[in-house]
Parts: C-alpha cells; structure tokens; sequence
C-alpha cells in the first residue's frame, strides 16, 4: 500500500497551509515530517485521514484516488499530541471501543486488544479508567487504540510532545521497537525536535510554509540540507547561516578573514556564498573571527556561547562548562573542514565530507 | 527582591495522613535573595506544592514560611507582594502592550512619570520597546508570555517572581529565544526566582542552581555542573542528563574494583562494604577506542540511536548495557566487537542508588 500525493494545496485566510505538496508514503516505512510549528505538518495529516478537504492536487493510493474516499474507509488511525480517551471506559474497553464499532468477532478484538495492550506494557492496567493513569499511560493507551485498528495508514501528530521529558525519551526510545513489525503500515509522525525526526525516521520530510522542502534518508537529510532553512530546521541549536566569500583560495566571513579554502570546497567559483556550521563546529580560540559574546547558557555538560561578529549571530556548542562573560571579546575558530556552502539563494553548493568510519567500512 | 526561607515546612493535601505520603515532607530551605532557582522532577514529585506554599495558593500543613525574616506563612497571594507567570500567558487582550505593562503599577497608584519610565526599561529590555502601542491580541504566543515575565517584572517592589513550567506552550524554535530573554533580564534585574520545570534540560539552562525533587522530597541542590558531575543518587543520574547516566554493577576484587573480571581503577578508594556497589559514568564520557590499556573493556555494538549532531551507541560491556555518546564525525564502530574506555576520574561510586564516597 502506497500513497502518494502530488501538489496538494490548500489555504486559508491567504495563508498557505500546504503548498504543492508532492510526496511518497511507502509501507512498511516510518515517516518522520519534522518543521516548525504551523509548518502545515497536522494539516497534512489531516488531509490524508479525510479530516480537510484541499484546493487542488491530488492524493492515490495504490493508484487510485483516495481524496474522495470516505474516512471511513480509509483504514487510517491517529494519534493526537494531546492524548483523547473515553473516560467512562476503562483500558480494555477504550481500546476495544472502535474493534466493537467495526463488528469484529469477539475472539479477535480480545486478541487485539491483549496484544496490543502488551505492546505498549499496559497488559497490567486493563481494568484502570483513563484518570488511575498518568499522562504517560493515557497516551500508551491512545497508542494501543491504533494499534489494535491494524489500519494501513497510522499518523501520529506530535504524540509525545505533552510529557515531561523523561517520558519522552523513554517512549521514544520504544516507539521505534513497536513499529519494526508493523509490518505493511504506512506510519507517519510529526514532531518539531531533530533529535526525535532522525532517531525515529526511516525517512524524514522537512515541511517548511506549507511545503515539503527536502525528503530523504535521515543522514541524506542531515548531512546534506538541500537548503539553509532545512539545515536550520533539522539541526539544534539551528545551523549557524552567514555570509562570506571565496577569493582565490581564500575564505572571508562578515568582512573577516576565515582562513584557506579546504579541500571539499576547492574548485568553487570566486564570489559570495552562504556558509553553514553546525554549533559544534565552531569553537572558542586564540586567533580567529573575532565576535562579542552575547549569551552564555550552560547545560550540565555543555556550554552554549552566542556571540556576533559584526551583524553576524553565531552560536556555539562546546564540551564541558566554560565561564565566558557576557560582552567578552573573542575568537571564533571556525572549523573550515565542516563548511556548508550555499549560494546566495541559500541552495547547497558543497557540504562536508561525510564522517570518518572507526575500525573500517560499515 | 528578598530571600525566602522555609522552616520545617511540609503539606498534605489529605488531613491526617502519615508523614510519609505528604505531599511534600517537613523541609528546611533557604532562597537567597538575588539569585536564580529552578525546581525540577516528574509530575507529583511535590514542586508544585513548593511553589503553591511560596505563592500562598498552599498553606502548609506545618512549618512557617519567610520572606525576609517577615512570616507571611497565614498572608494570601495579593499580600505577599510576588510576581507570578504560568503556563498559560495571562494578558488583558483589549489593551496595548503598554497598557499591560503599566497596569499592575496604577493599581498601586504610581505617579504617571515613574509608571512610563519603568514600563519603558523593562519593554526595552524585552525587545517590545517598538510594538508599545500595539494590540496585545494580535502578538504571538511567545511575545504574549514575554509581556506575562514583563508585569512581573515592572514591579521592582515584589518579594520574588515565581514561574510554573513558563515555557511548555511556546514552540521549541522559539523556546530558546525565550529562555535566553528571561536569563537576560533576570541578569538586568536580579530578582529571587524560583523556575518550575519538569524539563531538565530548560532547568540546567536557566537557574543557577537546581532543586531536584522526587517523591515530595528534594533529593539533591546543587549547580548544574554538580548535577551532572557528581549526582547524588541513581535516581538523579538518570534524571538530569540525556540519555541518562549508566550504572554498571561491579565485583569486590583483591585491589580496589573489577568488570567483567579485569580491574577497574578508579579515583577514589572502594567501599567498604559488603553489597555490590555500583559505578555511574555518564554517556558523554564513554569512549571507544582501538588501543587495550587501563580501564578498557571489550565490547560489543548493539544498536545506533541516531540524534544528529551526535549518536548514541547502545553498548553491551561484560553483559551490561551501557550507553556512549559519541559525536557524529566520529562516526559508527565498523566492526561489532571494540573497546570501550571509562576513564577513571569520570566514573563514580553508589551503594544502595546513593552516592558512596566523593573523589
């Protein structure tokens, strides 16, 4: 089962919510659509349970139209960020809820319902209603709910984004697992964390405006952002994007000697380009841009320095604590080996070499 | 601004109900005046509580609470003289940005000259200097939870500003410019804040010192570099820091410690007990190397938890998980047998999930 949409728009109120949007959902695969928020990732959902109508485009599955199908008949389940449960049902009850509506036989939703419940580890807390249950649990219970569906199509808006952290990371870490054998399902999840859209996705689609600006593989993606605003969107801290220029073998930035060209950038036309580096890329040293620092934030085990060097902000990202004073004068070791360039439209021109592999090839 | 302090203070919700399942057991805490708080833990850890106590929302079941030596313990929210800013921004949508600003001091009647003045500086200081006559209706959420911190902060005259989880509405983009305002102006203005947070990583950011709680009590208050580098229990390790610290059981040997049967050479003397201790070492400081020497163990590649800048190796050493950050140029091990170094001054003890002996 495979969908595919081909220049879906739609808006509203003059703004664009999705712009010609052209993309492939394949079985089998987990999704990940990461953009701000009101990038049109939830419309987007929206669109493909039958939730919204659009303006123009078209949407198939398997080939054959799919806008016009009734949501019903849609096999399409949906997770919501904020987590929606009977609350007069309890687990069991909750997840069977829609099995029942659909007339299955008995045996399979108590089937169902049991193995999903286990999937999620609620096996124990069949008898609770929603409110015995902590946040984390009533989303565990929304999960199992489409799971159990076994719907060809799961979207998951944002699921996680209501939960203390540590939550988070945990059903993070297990979402990944639940889905290895979910066998022919497309599965689609929206977030606006990089960490969750590369950990999670065997594919991830950038949305930005309304627009799909890059999909790919999750180190394609990240290793080589089509654009400076999806190299902002699926780094955090974002990319560092500033102006500069290569003169002969030369690089300048805001006005400022930056050192030689490095070898993955050698052969670019003389001219003004937009240069990218990740905040771990650029350090704290003797001799360097010369920048002002403008904000110190200090993690537990890193320390993050904003400094601007004539109208350009940089931010840094470095191991350990460092006290920097704010209003500092200092030195930015930009590290020339890891330069994006973009022209000056912002589309990649060159990325870096992609990493190093430790002890041989993998 | 003032420093608070917390004597024997401690609530339960439910009359008559044992110490222990208070809602916040019997403490002694001391805000200094000036300096910057946060209050961290999962939900029902009991920071809520604290902060109801503090603004006078709680009265407390025992103890007697402080605000510059003055008890305010029986004294409702308005006479405490505090600032508060919750999840929710809280703004008078029909009036202009200025009018926000300025409305907490004509309810106290400021003379006109000394209401602009204030409302100028702090606008200034929160970039709205330009949109002062703007409808507040039409900001966005984030500039709307700005002018919330921003009537807090008009009032110079408050005892402390207390903030409930500030930042969990706005978007993570905007997050950050957020959280840098508020550390930026907290460092113009010093106020006594205490930070409500279940977000770590917000917490570590924001306040200079951080008051984990778990259970209704707090269990560590340190910096956020103490925090991380020397966690008092197991539960702390894994509560600050992403992935969460590693614990590793370890034998009892001849010399000191062993894993997996070779020796483990640490900074400090081993325990002298009879348990199994264990040893915490945090993800960040796990390192795969090529070359066998002191404190290098074999290891084995479970799976890659791909984060971005950095990864996540899921390691099995001597049949325990470990897990190793590692930054993304450094790439994957190519083979799945390897070598993990825990370097010595980074590992620490634990007895029973608490922290044995300090290096």
């Amino acid at each position: 089962m495979t969908l595919h949409a081909t220049g879906l728009s739609l808006a509203a109120d003059g703004v664009d919510h999705l712009k010609e949007v052209t993309a492939t959902f394949r079985p089998g695969r987990l999704h990940t659509v990461i953009g701000r928020t009101l990038a049109g990732k939830t419309t987007l959902l929206r669109v493909l349970a039958g939730l919204q109508r659009v303006d123009s485009g078209s949407l198939t599955r398997d080939g054959a139209d799919f806008l016009r199908t009734p949501v019903w008949r849609r096999d399409t389940a949906m997770v919501y960020q904020q987590f929606i449960n009977y609350p007069h049902l309890d687990v069991r009850d909750n997840v069977a809820f829609p099995l029942r509506r659909a007339g299955l036989a008995r045996e399979e939703i108590e089937r169902r319902v049991e193995q999903s419940l286990a999937r999620v580890g609620l096996a124990e807390f069949k008898e609770r209603r929603p409110s015995q249950l902590s946040g984390g649990q009533q989303q565990r219970v929304a999960i199992a709910r489409a799971l159990a569906r076994e719907a060809s199509i799961l979207l998951f808006d944002e699921p996680f984004a209501n939960l203390d952290y540590k939550l988070r990371e945990q059903l993070r870490e297990e979402f990944k697992t639940l889905f290895s054998d979910q066998g022919d399902a497309v599965v689609i999840y929206t977030t606006t964390d990089p960490a969750e859209a590369m950990m999670l996705g065997d594919v991830v689609l950038v949305m930005h405006e309304g627009r799909i600006v890059q999909a790919g593989a999750p180190h394609e993606v990240f290793d080589r952002p089509a654009t400076t605003t999806v190299a902002r969107i699926v780094n955090d801290p974002p990319m560092n994007v500033f102006p500069g220029r290569i003169d002969g073998d030369l690089i300048t930035v805001a006005g400022l000697p930056a050192g030689g060209v490095p070898g993955h950038l050698a052969g670019l036309a003389d001219g003004a380009y937009q240069f990218g580096l990740r905040a771990t890329d650029v350090g704290l040293a003797q001799s360097g841009v010369e920048g002002e620092v403008t904000f110190v934030e200090i993690s537990g085990s890193e320390t993050f320095v904003h400094a601007v060097a004539g109208q350009t902000p940089f931010v840094m990202q470095i191991e350990g604590i460092h006290d920097v004073a704010l209003g500092e004068q200092v030195f930015m070791r930009l590290r020339p080996e890891r330069l994006f360039a973009f022209d000056e439209e912002g589309a990649l021109v060159r990325s870096p070499a992609c990493e190093t592999v430790l002890a041989g090839g993998r | 601004m003032a420093r608070l302090d917390l004597a024997d203070v401690g609530h339960s919700y439910v009359p008559d109900a044992a110490e222990e399942r208070w809602a916040l057991k019997p403490l002694r805490l001391t805000f200094e005046d000036a300096r910057t708080y946060a209050l961290v833990g999962p939900s029902g850890c009991g920071k809520s509580t604290l902060l109801g106590i503090l603004s006078g929302l709680v009265t407390p079941s025992r103890g007697r609470v402080l605000f510059d030596g003055a008890d305010v313990t029986d004294l409702p929210t308005k006479a405490r003289n505090i600032a508060q800013v919750f999840q929710f921004p809280v703004i008078y949508r029909s009036m202009t940005v200025y009018d926000n600003l300025a409305f907490p001091l004509r309810c106290r009647r400021w003379d006109r000259a000394r209401i602009d003045a204030k409302v100028r500086q702090v606008a200034e200081a929160l970039d709205l200097g330009g949109r002062l006559r703007q409808q507040a209706r039409r900001l966005t959420a984030d500039d709307k939870q700005l002018i919330s911190l921003g009537r807090g902060l008009v009032r110079d005259d408050v005892a402390a500003l207390l903030m409930d989880e500030p930042l969990t509405t706005i978007d993570p983009q905007l997050k950050f410019t957020l959280r840098r305002k508020i550390r930026e102006i907290t460092e113009q203005f010093r106020p006594t804040v205490i930070y409500v947070t279940h977000d770590q990583y917000e917490a570590m950011s924001f306040a200079q010192e951080l008051l984990v709680m778990d259970g209704g009590r707090v269990v560590q208050q340190g910096t956020p570099e103490q925090l991380f580098e020397a966690p008092s229990s197991t539960y702390v390790g894994w509560f600050i820091g992403s992935p969460p610290m590693n614990f590793l059981t370890v034998e009892h040997a001849r010399e000191g410690l062993s894993l997996g049967g070779r020796p483990l050479a640490a900074a400090w003397d081993a325990p002298q007990v009879t348990a199994r201790p264990q040893v915490g070492i945090r993800p960040e400081y796990v390192r795969i190397v090529t070359e066998p020497g002191a404190n290098t163990f074999p290891a084995r590649l479970r799976g890659v938890q791909d984060h971005g800048a950095q990864r996540v190796l899921e390691v099995d050493l001597a049949g325990q998980p470990v897990r190793a950050k590692v930054p993304r140029e450094d790439g994957v091990p190519g083979v799945e047998e390897f070598l993990v170094h825990l370097p010595r001054t980074k590992i620490l003890p634990y007895v029973d999930g608490r922290l044995a002996t300090l290096p």
